[in-house]
């Protein structure tokens, strides 16, 4: 399968990529790691009259500390995350969840910057950040600005990021030691979840439960009030709004968020 | 069209390629090289799998412009002018790690960068570090067998 055709352009810097975003406007898309993209553009489900490639862009990749965070540049690919000392040690649930990410060679090419800002539902990372807690810093015309995981998903693949602003760097919280779980259920090697659970610091993700990545705030609610884990798993479900497809109907992907959300809680230690 | 320089198999290249050009059919058809397949052509099965700078991708799903400057390992970049096989190949001869042999570049090529990465896995880090990598024919125990042979160097020449 072959791409239409486009106009390719690399990026010197985030400043130049900017700049090509303005001047090429809403007929371009940013290209990073290109493993959402480049398979919609093979099958024609997008034919942007204009890549701006972002991937060599070096001083958007790396992982740092920030007084109580984790700086991650968006450009950061989730095998380097994956084997980071750094975000295991202090971030353990994120590493895990970009070794969760399809398959190394995958891991070796996609960026989290590119999945957070791609929005699949399904994705681990969009998950990982909302649960986490974490934010995005986004550079445009304007200047830099952070946004909230829980303000950042708009809608199915779908971004509360401007069309002038380029994700820049993700910042999760610093807890070494925290207690997480992390469950992903599928059917085949590196697919997508059917349903994923993460939690950790009180915070419940879920991840194809909806248009979005969803809180399981019913959940959430009850642990904190001091339900059982069981208890708190049952509400799991309360307030999203699955979609149905050939993996699973409405219904077995509500038991499947209790279930899961029941298995990542008790896996927390 | 555009220009990239790229070192193909220790070769340096230079050639003018369409934007939308996948590595795979630069590879295939502009540089003769057949050993990465296009198979699924969606990123699944692996059996376009080469080393991008070291680092194992499916090629299907990397533009040609985006390797420029880079270093490409394909399969037959393994083996030196000589003849002689690399230790992967020869270890998936001596296992019989494939049967029709249409994923086996890709298998080859995913090892040789897992173990790049990780020189002495367990069975399960072999299995979990092919998972990228489809085959139809041999249910995978002979290929596994392989590349914990590979890894273990006890590989006859």
């Amino acid at each position: 399968m072959i791409p239409a055709p486009f106009d390719y352009v690399a990026a010197e810097s985030p400043a130049h990529a900017l700049d090509l975003m303005a001047s090429l406007g809403d007929e371009a898309k940013l290209l990073a790691g290109g493993h959402s993209l480049l398979p919609m553009m093979k099958l024609r489900l997008v034919a942007p009259a204009a890549l701006i490639d972002i991937g060599r862009l070096t001083e958007l990749a790396g992982i740092s500390a920030d007084g109580d965070e984790l700086v991650i540049g968006a450009m950061t690919h989730h095998a380097d995350l994956a084997a980071s000392e750094l975000v295991r040690a202090e971030a353990p649930l994120l590493a895990h969840a970009a070794a969760q990410v399809g398959d190394p060679q995958i891991r070796h090419r996609g960026t989290i910057g590119g999945s957070l800002a791609h929005a699949d539902p399904a994705a681990d990372l969009p998950m990982a950040l909302l649960a986490l807690g974490g934010s995005v810093e986004a550079s445009g015309p304007g200047g830099t600005r952070r946004i909230a995981s829980d303000d950042f998903f708009a809608g199915f693949f779908e971004t509360h990021l401007a069309p002038d602003e380029l994700l820049t760097a993700v910042r999760v919280p610093r807890r070494p030691g925290a207690p997480w779980g992390y469950q992903k259920f599928v059917r085949r090697a590196n697919d997508w979840a059917i349903v994923g659970v993460a939690a950790t610091g009180g915070r419940i993700a879920l991840a194809n439960m909806g248009p979005v990545p969803l809180r399981a705030g019913a959940a959430e609610q009850a642990l904190a009030d001091g339900a059982s884990i069981a208890d708190a798993a049952q509400l799991a479900a309360d307030g999203t709004a699955p979609g149905e497809d050939m993996h699973a109907d409405v219904e077995f992907r509500r038991h499947l968020a209790r279930v899961l959300t029941r298995r990542a809680l008790d896996q927390r230690n | 069209m555009m220009r990239v320089e790229l070192t193909v198999n220790g070769q340096p290249r230079s050639d003018d390629v369409e934007p939308r050009l996948l590595l795979v059919h630069y590879l295939r058809e502009t540089c003769g090289l057949r050993a990465a397949n296009v198979g699924c052509d969606t990123t699944s099965c692996g059996a376009c799998t080469i080393l991008l700078n070291g680092a194992s991708v499916k090629s299907c799903t990397v533009l040609t412009v985006q390797a420029a400057g880079g270093d490409v390992t394909t399969a037959e970049g393994l083996t030196p002018a000589d003849g002689e096989l690399h230790p992967v190949q020869r270890a998936f001869r001596q296992e019989h790690g494939l049967q029709c042999g249409f994923c086996t570049p890709g298998m080859v090529m995913a090892t040789v960068g897992l173990l790049a990465e990780n020189p002495h896995p367990t069975e399960a880090q072999v299995r979990e570090g092919l998972e990228g990598n489809l085959c139809r024919c041999t249910g995978y125990h002979n290929i596994v067998r392989a590349v914990l042979a590979a890894a273990s160097e006890q590989v006859s020449s």
